[in-house]
């Protein structure tokens, strides 16, 4: 049995999780601070 | 930790040191899974596949951490109402959840060249697996009870009961002696080859760095959002 075969799917699990997990915090953040600012400044 | 009550001057410090943490885990990350897969000899017993527990390690470690976080986020709420224990404890769920499933989906995908199967019914699968549902139902619960416009106290409870499964977790193996090994990591010290252990290591480490900047980042999205519900609301009055 091909052990890289399971290594390379559970790598690629990690990165697409835990870059998806990043991005959608930061870019959430992002919105949020920016909405924020925009109420302040009304 | 009362020092961080004020919102204000938790987003003071926590706006620096989100990218502090991001980076420096990223970069932790990098070279912990780095060395692990191209340095790291393979295991004698696992073979190659020893590799996979340099992101199943860390991903269990931190589903595991991420609700003892809640619990103490959920006890510092209901005994000292501190105003920011209830949006960490939110801003923990879903890194928390995402890495309980990361850690049972990597540890299957080791189980099968490894144990021969996917999947087992073995204590620590299956207490790792209720630990998942156990953060789908907080999330779930402290979305209805935001919505609702509640303070959050079920939510609370409902983050320390859930606390009861984080020892059967760790124990289990010594409990159920079944397909899952005992414990390699302890306080007396460690049964894991030093060529192992310090990619390890470092990759726990970054990954619990990012884990903390995404909190970090779920927090502040959370706190802004609070802040402009509450202008809204002023306006409406």
């Amino acid at each position: 049995m091909n052990h890289w075969l399971f290594i390379i799917a559970a790598y690629a699990l990690v990165t697409i999780g835990v870059g998806s997990l990043t991005l959608l915090s930061y870019r959430a953040m992002r919105k949020a601070e920016r909405d924020a600012q925009g109420f302040n400044q009304l | 930790m009362h020092f961080l009550a004020n919102p204000a001057r938790f987003l003071k410090i926590a706006r620096p040191l989100t990218p502090w943490l991001g980076w420096s885990g990223a970069l932790l990350v990098a070279v912990g899974v780095g060395v692990g897969l191209f340095v790291a000899p393979p295991d004698y017993l696992q073979g190659e596949s020893v590799r996979i527990i340099y992101i199943h390690v860390p991903a269990a470690w931190l589903g595991m951490a991420g609700w003892t976080g809640i619990a103490l986020a959920s006890l510092m709420q209901l005994v000292w109402r501190h105003p920011l224990a209830g949006v960490a404890a939110r801003a923990i769920a879903v890194p928390g959840g995402v890495f309980a499933a990361l850690c049972l989906a990597t540890g299957s995908l080791w189980g099968r060249p490894t144990w021969g199967t996917y999947w087992e019914w073995d204590g620590r699968l299956t207490s790792m697996l209720i630990l998942l549902f156990l953060y789908v139902a907080y999330g779930a619960l402290a979305n209805a009870d935001r919505e609702r416009g509640g303070e959050g106290r079920a939510t609370a409870i409902f983050g320390l009961i859930g606390a009861i499964n984080i020892p059967v977790i760790r124990y289990s193996v010594d409990w159920w002696r079944t397909l899952h090994q005992g414990k390699s990591i302890g306080v007396a010290g460690s049964s894991i080859d030093s060529a192992m252990l310090w990619p390890l290591l470092i990759s726990a480490l970054g990954f619990s760095l990012l884990f903390g900047a995404i909190v970090l980042m779920r927090m502040r999205a959370d706190l802004a959002r609070t802040k402009i519900e509450a202008r809204l609301r002023r306006m409406a009055a």
